[in-house]
């Protein structure tokens, strides 16, 4: 806090003598739990190019609960009158804080550098408020990713990543032959959930996506089609090992880096465990989108709230425009795995899993089969989410069928709006 | 007059001392338990809102099938756990009662478990039953191939898990309470009875237990208000999972509150589990006023 009050003079003299530009400086406090390896990288180049710009970096790190401890100190801060000037916040949770009241504006600065123009359409929407920008995306996480060990693959006579859920089965069937684990999974509800989505998007495609899992509609979610998909996930369940309950993450990703499973369904965070690993993507990892043609998107996010005096405002303008740049959105998503959430800029230096996913991008938001991820809270919010993890998870660990599934899945869904 | 007056103050002395310490208590317990009851009846979601709504988390809550398997799991685990640990406590009990050498260690060694928290109970279980790590690996290094014993993953079988850990964590602890009720029997009913000709099967089910009813009444009061507040032995243990298969209400409100900003459902769940303390507490401290007043 002292740091904050030595520097407050400064700062106030440079905005008055910069008076109305962005460059100004400014304090900023940034709430976030990004505190672990790539990701507390990611986070110290922004606090560096933030200071590069002559501005104050306060960090606020809360680790813990994957983001619930620093929602519930979030919550406690608001309530106190005296919210951080930057949360790391995404999706619906935006819209939610929007509406109590609780969030501050970079309309101007949006409009002047034309965020418009760089986002897609369906991100921008994500990080508005009544037309307004009151959130930046630093970058652009793709869920519908499937990992594979190429030489395992091999041992049962797979060629080629499956590019349709049949020719996916008939891959794990193979395996499973052979004598190896097809699918590595961990069994925690996000990531039932995330294989759940994939398959939803597979086996409906894009539209279907949109109106089950992002309008609620209740007539998709009790459909013939939210019925194959739930039959697919049961397959699935089948070519998971017998201990997969419980594993975090990153220990299914190891199985397949170790040849002890073939596929994994995972975002393109499972990229940075392979690239730590010193994996080489094309040759000791392959990376394919699950079938389906379409974009699964998960977008971490900056949100602004509502701060007063001049030299916080300033700050957090300032982020807002540093967030957005071209420069600080390659070198933030060369450290944390994902591809920036600008479509204008060149990949050249990422690696090729990364070029794949920008380029399905652009497909993808022009084939408008680009669709926010259910199980990241891109999509719906925190309440209908956890239904949706309950069900999902309750199928996934018991013999429920996939009529009765779908049945349930309309009623909770309900029961949460 | 002056000697009157530091009297006065004299008898109310502890009256004064103990008054900030009894209105700390008051605003933070009953009053966050009033706060609570009253969002219970509100609309709140991410943030605390301050208007009735009904009983419509109520509804909610009632129609959520997770509650429903948090309540099952409940009864289940509370009910194994207070019986297994009461009938493993009182076994040790008479046990340790015969006069034994080494006594004193053998009695410190089964209350040990009690002396470490859930966290470190729930994790080191959840290595012990892991079935890749723990007692299913090793059976089968040694060579029993066909040995199986995944209840920590099998949700159906999950829950006893917990009350493994638990009884693990808490008989030992019933056992020293039983053994300070069993100390308090007068000796000469029970060399009357032994005269009498009764073997020790008719002393113990006939003089000793009976003797120490108050006893068991504390112990049932301890291990089930251990049970309905248990969340940190869950967390530790099985997370929940699989799925939400040993969800417990502690659980189910903090997924609620924490997770999914559901302050109002979470609110009616915490409600629902002070009514079950106090369908509990209230009998108990009504038989035990009564009791004084006689």
């Amino acid at each position: 806090m002292f740091r904050y009050k030595t520097v407050t003079p400064l700062v106030a003299a440079a905005g008055l003598a910069f008076s109305g530009a962005a460059q100004a400086g400014g304090t900023v406090e940034v709430l976030h739990w990004w505190t672990s390896g790539g990701e507390a990288r990611a986070v110290g180049e922004l606090k560096n190019s933030f200071e590069a710009e002559g501005g104050t970096w306060i960090d606020s790190p809360i680790a813990g609960g994957g983001g619930d401890a620093a929602m519930t100190a979030l919550r406690a801060r608001v309530v106190a009158g005296n919210p951080p000037a930057a949360v790391q916040l995404k999706g619906p949770g935006i819209q939610e804080w929007a509406e109590q009241g609780a969030l501050a504006d970079v309309e101007d600065v949006a409009a002047a550098e034309g965020w418009d123009a760089v986002l897609p359409p369906v991100l921008a929407g994500i990080m508005k408020y009544q037309g307004e920008y009151v959130a930046a995306p630093v970058n652009i996480h793709r869920v519908d990713w499937m990992w594979a060990n190429p030489e395992v693959l091999a041992k049962a006579g797979i060629g080629t990543m499956p590019t349709t859920w049949e020719e996916f089965n008939a891959a794990a069937d193979a395996l499973l032959a052979a004598g190896i684990t097809p699918l590595a999974h961990g069994g925690q509800p996000w990531q039932d959930a995330t294989i759940f989505e994939n398959v939803v998007l597979g086996v409906g495609g894009a539209d279907f996506f949109r109106a089950a899992l992002v309008d609620l509609d209740q007539d998709a979610l009790n459909s013939p089609t939210m019925v194959a998909a739930f039959d697919q996930l049961r397959r699935m369940r089948g070519y998971v090992d017998p201990n997969f309950s419980g594993r975090d993450w990153n220990l299914a990703t190891a199985m397949v880096m170790n040849g002890e499973a073939a596929f994994q369904i995972m975002g393109d965070w499972a990229k940075g465990e392979f690239l730590a690993a010193g994996k080489v993507p094309g040759q000791d990892f392959l990376c394919a989108p699950t079938p389906g043609n379409g974009f699964v998107l998960n977008s971490d996010s900056f949100t602004f709230f509502k701060v007063s005096g001049e030299d916080n405002i300033a700050g957090q303008k300032l982020l807002a425009s540093l967030i957005m740049s071209p420069g600080f959105q390659e070198t933030f998503n060369l450290a944390k795995g994902s591809i920036p959430a600008r479509t204008d800029v060149a990949l050249d230096a990422f690696d090729a899993c990364a070029q794949r996913s920008h380029e399905d991008l652009l497909k993808a938001t022009e084939a408008n089969a680009l669709v926010p991820s259910m199980a990241h809270e891109m999509a719906i919010s925190r309440s209908v989410r956890g239904e949706f993890l309950d069900l999902v998870t309750e199928f996934f660990n018991s013999d429920m069928s996939s009529e009765t599934a779908a049945e349930r899945l309309a009623a909770a869904v309900k029961r949460a709006m | 007059m002056l000697t009157a007056m530091a009297r006065a103050i004299e008898r109310r002395l502890p009256l004064i001392v103990v008054s900030p310490l009894f209105a700390v208590s008051l605003f933070f317990v009953y009053g966050f338990i009033a706060w609570t009851i009253w969002i219970s009846f509100t609309k709140s979601g991410v943030m605390p809102v301050y208007d009735f709504h009904g009983l419509a988390q109520y509804e909610r809550l009632w129609a959520t099938p997770r509650w429903y398997v948090a309540l099952k799991n409940l009864f289940v685990f509370s009910g194994l756990f207070i019986a297994i640990s009461m009938a493993l406590g009182i076994f040790l009990a008479i046990l340790l009662d015969q006069r034994i050498r080494i006594e004193g260690a053998i009695r410190t060694i089964y209350l040990y478990p009690m002396a470490l928290s859930f966290i470190v109970t729930g994790t080191v279980w959840k290595w012990i039953l892991n079935p890749g790590l723990g007692i299913e690996k090793v059976m089968r290094d040694w060579g029993f191939s066909d040995f199986t014993f995944d209840w920590l993953v099998n949700p159906d079988f999950a829950i006893y898990t917990i009350v493994i850990a638990g009884v693990w964590q808490s008989s030992g602890y019933a056992m020293a309470l039983f053994l300070a009720g069993l100390r308090s029997v007068d000796d000469e009913v029970i060399k009357a009875a032994a005269i009498d000709g009764a073997g020790p099967w008719r002393v113990y089910t006939g003089i000793v237990l009976p003797a120490l009813r108050p006893v068991f009444l504390s112990v049932v009061i301890i291990l089930a208000h251990l049970a309905i507040k248990s969340f940190d032995l869950v967390v530790a243990l099985t997370g929940g999972g699989p799925g939400f298969a040993t969800d417990m209400p502690a659980t189910f409100m903090y997924a609620f509150a924490f997770q999914r900003s559901e302050l109002g459902v979470a609110a009616a769940s915490a409600v629902m589990m002070l009514a079950t303390v106090c369908a509990i507490i209230v009998p108990y401290l009504y038989s035990e006023l009564r009791g004084a007043r006689r």
